[in-house]
């Protein structure tokens, strides 16, 4: 499992990989912002961790068709099924390797982006673990939809429709946590709420989704 | 190490294509499957391998001894050619590509970008796969497409000295490779898809 890692890391790092395509997207979102609702400072500092979390959210959307696409149309995905790690695992693995290149990413960029937006300086903290806590639910839910849509040509419209619907209470809860962070208020509900989300995922997921390529690879 | 085939019927996308069919696979054999473009070769391969249950039938064969050829390659081309053989080694839990390097006459080419290799030479990279692996019972799915004769000769010697160590093989291909084997025409099993008895459980295929 360590060597599939290791091959995945690599492989996003290296030329046409991915790595740094939802980064470079983060940071567009983060710096239109401001251009488009104008440069009024507490309107910024108001809507700023709503718009990191929605800009991070649609990051990690973008890079989701890569995680088992590619090693679908190698005929990787067959070999994989046949060599001695579970299903589930490989999953969990490539699920973890999308987290690592995409999410990882953005969890530590954020804070600087932040800044870019007039985020008052408590945001920087909670921005930082609200999407350290959040995006691996992004990528356990992304992998389960790009594990569904696998075997199509083209699925990453299927794929943005399956999975947002299934995004929508870990941004309600991280964005919640967040303000709420920011504004000085106790969060400790939302914060639960958002990692019991990512337990949840990477607790059950990697089942679904091994389930879900086993049928898309007949 | 050996695998049964009893009365198995597979299908593709939920038509059966061969049906009735049963064999055994022996340690020490080479059985070379034969049979017109879309006759399910692939598909038995496959069915064998373990990618998609049988319609009908059973399939017997010892735990994680498959390793499976297709007709990808299953290659990385922005890895080397040394980088994607030592993935596939220590995904099955070993560690020496170089025999297999050797034997597929690719140490000339180690550091080469998958991505930059000819159709043949991704091929033998492909093969060498098999070697490293260590499974006992080899399902190929026509393995010697763009080979040269030099290279269907190593080929063959890999899968004589495979044979000779108590392995098996199972191979699709149309071409002679010169190994001494038993041929296998899937011909006569050919499914009638239209026959009436099964045409309900295609319809529930996906939920069963």
């Amino acid at each position: 499992m360590i060597a599939l890692l290791a091959r995945d890391m690599r492989l996003a790092i290296r030329a046409g990989g991915g790595f740094g395509l939802g980064l470079a997207f983060f940071l567009i979102v983060s710096t239109l912002v401001p251009f488009a609702v104008g440069p009024e400072g507490a309107v910024l500092a108001r809507i700023a961790p709503g718009i990191l979390w929605v800009g991070a959210l649609l990051a990690c959307l973008l890079s989701l068709d890569r995680i088992f696409q590619l090693d679908f149309e190698d005929g990787s995905l067959d070999l994989l099924a046949t060599a001695p790690i579970p299903m589930e695992g490989t999953v969990a693995v490539k699920a973890l390797a999308h987290w690592i290149t995409t999410g990882l990413p953005l969890v530590v960029a954020a804070p600087v982006f932040g800044a870019l937006m007039n985020m008052p300086e408590p945001g920087y903290w909670w921005i930082f673990v609200t999407l350290l806590i959040g995006t691996p639910a992004l990528s356990m839910i992304g992998a389960f939809g790009a594990a569904l849509t696998v075997g199509l040509k083209r699925g990453g419209l299927l794929l943005s429709l399956l999975v947002l619907p299934l995004y929508i209470p870990t941004l309600i809860f991280g964005a919640e946590a967040a303000t709420r962070g920011i504004g000085g208020f106790d969060n400790t509900t939302p914060l639960l709420m958002l990692a019991g989300i990512t337990a949840a995922s990477v607790a059950l997921l990697p089942f679904a989704a091994s389930a879900a390529i086993r049928i898309n690879l007949r | 190490m050996e695998l049964t085939a009893r009365d198995l019927t597979v299908s593709r996308g939920g038509v059966p294509v061969l049906e009735g069919l049963s064999f055994t696979l022996k340690p020490g054999q080479v059985l070379v499957l034969r049979g017109p473009n879309g006759s399910g070769k692939t598909t038995l391969l496959r069915t064998l391998a373990g990618l998609q249950p049988p319609l009908a039938g059973e399939v017997s064969l010892p735990p994680e001894a498959i390793a499976y050829g297709a007709h990808a390659d299953g290659l990385k081309g922005t890895l080397t050619v040394a980088e994607n053989l030592a993935f596939w080694a220590s995904v099955h839990g070993t560690r020496d590509i170089e025999p297999a390097l050797t034997r597929f006459n690719l140490l000339g080419l180690r550091n080469r970008a998958a991505q930059s290799l000819s159709a043949g030479q991704k091929r033998r990279l492909g093969l060498a796969r098999l070697l490293v692996t260590g499974r006992a019972i080899w399902l190929l799915d026509e393995p010697t497409v763009s080979l040269d004769a030099a290279s269907v000769g190593l080929f063959a010697d890999a899968v004589r000295t495979h044979v000779a160590s108590g392995g098996a093989a199972l191979i699709a291909t149309h071409i002679d490779l010169g190994l001494e084997a038993e041929i296998f025409d899937v011909t006569p099993f050919k499914a009638d898809p239209d026959a009436p008895s099964r045409t309900p459980a295609a319809f529930d295929e996906a939920f069963t």
